[in-house]
């Protein structure tokens, strides 16, 4: 089924009419604004279903994504975006697809490189990217901040720890949109994207290993694996690949939600820029807030979540962002309290596939909201323009117009 | 007010490091960036209020406080 060529010319998906019994992550009304939603889905049950993408759990209740996350028996991450097809698996990505026991090595190879530490020495570079991106624009009044700003500090800065050119970083961009959005539903896109980028990085490889550098791809090409032995291309590119495809529109998003709040609630952009120490406090509720990052599982065996049925063969929407909105968890969930002091919340995941770049998400979100709160202390949405999200797995601005200077 | 003592669970941290960001004197990270308590785990006076503030915020629930 999942290989017919007519996989890739799936219709758009009917509206969805009953919310509870046939979800969609992908309709426009849950694009726009899922939060009611995800109250509805809540009220009806800890786990709901869907039929579409071939069958689908949702946990709503940060209880059931706990103990989903925590359970590598019944659920597997060997698919980690909910698709309306399931193609054989070939574009391996570890550690994010691997389970027990091949996951543990996987990611102690990744990990170094990505401790506070290592992001402290990054930082200058970052904190210079800011500025380089908000002197091309500051200028103007006016800006796409999504388009302008968010966008470019993520990729810049994992070029900037790959060794590439930062400028390569539009590629990319094409990439990402390829894989995460066109990708739920065309698998054309896909496959396209995915070879493109193997092909970029396996040219970077090849040159790697006649000049081998202090850059990530050298450090992983040094690297070793569980036996002792260097990590396979293979592996090298997919862990590469999910580098790429996971730190870029996901900082991307957490970022340009985090301006979106600010320019449209103007106590709390006062009070960060007269109080600039409670940041990394206000990051952490944006993080909790509108986390940008939904994850899938795979049931490969049949159990129960929160007293719920699930059954094998069925993939699960993993939203660590409906979790971080349940008020049984956080009390008012649904507003934003930039001081918020207990903050469990799970916008990196929870368990073993902890996101291997939380420290680079949370140094760029701290260096890119200082920055721009330094030289852009005043501003607002444009009334004039029109703020757009992304679609499926990864949710933020992709559109985000702001006025400020001589328009504020 | 009573002494307090804190320990990381190693089998369930997974290296959020926030008790690293919250309060750096009482934690500290591995090369993988997973926490452990400074020393015996016993909190200095004056820093009771940090190690609550860390195991509030630890999204696994690896941070135990005893009060000794």
């Amino acid at each position: 089924m999942s290989d017919s060529p007519s996989a890739s010319f799936l219709p758009e998906h009917p509206p969805v009419t009953d919310w509870v019994h046939d979800f969609d992550h992908t309709d426009p009304v849950w694009t726009d604004d899922p939060f009611p939603i995800w109250e509805t889905l809540r009220a009806a049950s800890p786990v709901v279903h869907t039929e579409r993408f071939l069958g689908c759990y949702m946990p709503t209740t940060y209880q059931a994504v706990k103990e989903i996350a925590y359970d590598t028996e019944h659920f597997s991450s060997r698919r980690v975006i909910v698709r309306d097809v399931r193609p054989e698996i070939s574009a391996r990505a570890p550690p994010i697809t691997s389970d027990p026991p091949e996951h543990k090595p996987a990611k102690q190879v990744l990990l170094p490189p990505f401790t506070p530490d290592a992001m402290k020495r990054l930082e200058p570079r970052v904190r210079a990217i800011c500025n380089e991106l908000i002197d091309e624009f500051i200028a103007d009044g006016h800006c796409d901040a999504a388009a302008r700003y968010t966008k470019h500090i993520p990729v810049r800065a994992i070029a900037h720890m790959l060794g590439i050119p930062e400028k390569d970083g539009d590629l990319f961009i094409k990439w990402i949109h390829q894989i995460l959005e066109l990708g739920i539903k065309d698998e054309n896109e896909m496959m396209s994207g995915v070879r493109e980028m193997t092909g970029y990085f396996m040219a970077h490889l090849e040159q790697r290993k006649l000049e081998p550098g202090d850059d990530l791809i050298s450090q992983l090409l040094r690297a070793k694996g569980p036996g002792g032995q260097p990590l396979t291309d293979e592996h090298v590119l997919g862990s590469l690949r999910l580098l790429l495809i996971a730190g870029i529109d996901t900082t991307w998003s957490a970022l340009g939600s985090s301006l979106w709040h600010l320019a449209k609630t103007p106590a709390d952009r006062e009070r960060l820029v007269a109080e600039p120490s409670l940041i990394p406090t206000a990051i952490e509720e944006f993080l909790r807030a509108y986390s940008p990052v939904t994850m899938a599982r795979e049931v490969m065996k049949e159990t129960t979540i929160s007293g719920c049925p699930v059954k094998a063969g069925n993939m699960v929407l993993l939203s660590f962002p409906a979790a971080n909105r349940d008020p049984a968890m956080f009390p008012d969930a649904d507003k934003v309290v930039i001081d918020r002091k207990e903050n469990r919340h799970a916008a990196f995941g929870l368990g073993i596939h902890r996101c291997v770049g939380s420290n680079l998400a949370r140094m760029e979100m701290q260096v890119a909201i200082e920055e721009w709160l330094k030289r852009i202390p005043d501003f607002r949405l444009d009334p004039a323009g029109k703020v757009t999200w992304s679609e499926g797995t990864v949710r933020g601005p992709r559109q985000l117009p702001v006025l400020f200077g001589k328009n504020a | 007010m009573s002494k307090l003592r804190i320990r990381v669970d190693q089998d369930k941290c997974q290296g959020h490091a926030r008790c690293k960001s919250l309060a750096p004197e009482l934690f500290e990270l591995d090369e993988y960036g997973n926490a452990h308590e400074v020393g015996d785990g016993t909190v200095p006076a004056g820093l009771e209020d940090k190690a609550w503030l860390a195991q509030t915020n630890c999204p696994e629930i690896a941070i135990e406080v005893t009060e000794e």
